[in-house]
């Protein structure tokens, strides 16, 4: 066990020369962290903590509590998760020595298509030509999936946390409790350990985060917005057929929708759908619209009892998601808007993990290690919030909607040198780059002008 | 290599990156194998083969200098690139994803200094 003590290990004096507070609160030999959520968030955490552990040679023992089983299909063993791996998040893992499996990608995106209202359709490539966008079933697949060739991308984090060291208790964690020695954590069949450190990696669908209120913690949790995703079987000639390796993006004029999108996958294909209080009323909306119509078969019809769920993503990220012991990463803590949550669920997980390993695990520590992460997507996300504004702000102006339009074909059929609409949208439906990033590319003389001047050549019906 | 889900697919002989030319980018390999060859004189001289989860070009994008030598698919190769704006954005937050790259490039400073030892024996003899 770790101890409230000045003493640290050799391993911790060594690898924290600079940046020690003395709250004398770290991990030691021997001690003990408990990952309350085996998510993405849990397993790059466990993953990255035993990681970092051995190279300043010390042991740690990781328990990560995950009642899911990923090989179960349905809900049973799925994180409610649209399921896109964002072009960025593919390259850093690939930097880390993580390559994702054939048998978990799904499909590889290389492009996007953008259907708007007015029925105009663009086809937007990666900057690449490469697929560099990963489609995968966070579950072992819908409940209709028997017999699918396809594994869990949440089931194979899992594996490498496992590899690295880390214990799974396949138990639903009942109760939390701060004591004087580490934190209390209980399980439903009454089994109580102990452990130095708790990393909270659950996602806002739980009402786990419910029994922590006790703890009378500074911490609240993200403020939250429903989504609806649901699972369209095609299969796999047909997903090909209709859908490609392309992503489609609707640019819908239906109230309260605030991104729309089919992604295809192995012999499914997932609808996305997010905004504000999207209901029954707003799917059969979208799943009418002629725009989406034309991207599914014309003798497709909505099978009876599909996989669906209504999950609630985060929206505005968690106030001090850390306390002594106690770090809150992935959903729970602050997450990006509407895009890349497994791309955030890395960034905090990884971030946390030095933190623990290189600072401590006291509140300071995480203040100081941690949250300028969480900061910073937070902050990324306030901008990201006037992006989405301005695009739904565009989008309902006609003008300006068809110069845009105007302004991506251009770009597309090969007559611009710098593809700057192209790369503003791409990164905007893909998540790729930071909303700050995004903003500040549109602000530029040289964008303006070419949208103005693509503005008025849309407005005077003039082709290119 | 039935079904290509993320990267893209080189064929065998294809040239991957070219001697001299400049680069902002670096590639990890994710299914089969490169090599690495430079042209000496006349002569070109296989300096490395390269397998799954390997990475090479990482050079240019920390020295800003041109391409040190020419790579090619060795059979097929299935390759993701790695932008170098997205890689050093991500660095500037995480200094630690550096360190592969650091653990990789020390690998193969040790072989060639291994490799210089053996010439200049093979010189002395």
């Amino acid at each position: 066990m770790a101890r409230a003590s000045s003493k640290r290990s050799i391993a911790a004096e060594l690898s924290t020369p600079s940046v020690m507070r003395d709250s004398g609160l770290c991990l030691e030999d021997g001690s003990r962290v408990a990952v309350m959520g085996g998510g993405p968030a849990g397993s790059f955490f466990a993953y990255f903590l035993l990681d970092m552990a051995r190279m300043v040679d010390l042991e740690l023992q990781v328990d990560i509590y995950e009642p899911r089983d990923y090989t179960k299909i349905g809900p049973a063993g799925c994180n409610n998760c649209g399921g896109i791996v964002s072009e960025s998040l593919v390259q850093h893992l690939a930097t880390e020595g993580i390559t994702l499996p054939d048998n978990v990608v799904q499909r590889g995106i290389d492009s996007y298509v953008m259907h708007t209202m007015d029925g105009a359709t663009v086809h937007i490539d990666t900057p690449l030509g490469e697929k560099r966008i990963a489609s995968v079933h966070r579950g072992a697949g819908p409940r209709d999936a028997e017999g699918s060739c396809w594994s869990s991308f949440d089931g194979f984090l899992q594996s490498l946390a496992i590899e690295k060291g880390a214990n799974v208790v396949r138990k639903r964690i009942s109760d939390v409790a701060l004591q004087p020695v580490g934190v209390r954590v209980s399980t439903r069949d009454e089994d109580v350990q102990i452990y130095d450190l708790l990393a909270v990696a659950v996602g806002v669908n739980t009402g786990i985060l419910k029994t922590l209120d006790k703890l009378d913690l500074q911490y609240e949790p993200p403020q939250t917005s429903k989504t609806y995703i649901s699972e369209l079987h095609l299969g796999r000639d047909r997903v090909v057929k209709y859908l490609g390796s392309s992503m489609h993006v609707f640019l819908l004029n239906l109230p309260r929708l605030e991104f729309s999108a089919l992604i295809p996958k192995g012999d499914y294909v997932t609808l996305c759908l997010l905004g504000e209080d999207i209901d029954g009323t707003m799917v059969d909306a979208f799943l009418d619209a002629p725009q989406v119509k034309k991207c599914l078969p014309p003798d497709w019809k909505r099978p009876e009892g599909y996989c669906h769920c209504s999950p609630k993503i985060n929206v505005r990220g968690a106030a001090r998601p850390f306390a002594d012991r106690m770090v809150f990463i992935g959903d729970c803590g602050v997450t990006r808007l509407y895009k890349d949550g497994i791309g955030a669920a890395y960034r905090t997980a990884k971030a946390a993990a030095r933190t623990a390993i290189h600072e401590g695990i006291a509140a300071d520590d995480f203040q100081h290690g941690y949250w300028p992460t969480c900061r910073s997507l937070d902050r990324d996300n306030r901008v990201g919030e006037f992006v989405f504004t301005m695009n739904r702000f565009l989008q309902k102006l006609k003008p300006a909607r068809l110069g845009v339009t105007r302004m991506v074909r251009t770009e597309q059929e090969g007559n611009s040198s710098r593809p700057r609409m192209s790369m503003v949208m791409w990164d905007l439906f893909t998540g790729s780059a930071p909303y700050k990033d995004i903003l500040f590319r549109t602000l530029r003389p040289a964008f303006l002008v070419n949208l103005f001047w693509n503005f008025a050549a849309a407005a005077l019906g003039k082709r290119d | 290599m039935a079904k290509i889900t993320i990267g893209k697919l080189y064929e065998d002989g294809e040239q991957i990156v070219r001697e001299g030319e400049t680069g902002d980018c670096m590639y990890v390999i994710q299914e089969g194998s490169v090599e690495v060859v430079r042209r000496e004189g006349a002569k070109e001289v296989q300096l490395a083969v390269l397998n799954a989860g390997d990475f090479f070009g990482e050079m240019a994008i920390f020295d800003r200098e041109k391409r040190s030598a020419t790579v090619r698919a060795l059979g097929e190769a299935r390759l993701l690139t790695i932008d170098k704006k997205t890689f050093l954005r991500r660095i500037a937050e995480d200094a630690s994803l550096a360190f592969r790259i650091t653990q990789k490039m020390s690998a193969r400073i040790r072989e060639l200094n291994a490799e210089v030892g053996r010439l200049r024996s093979a010189e002395s003899d």
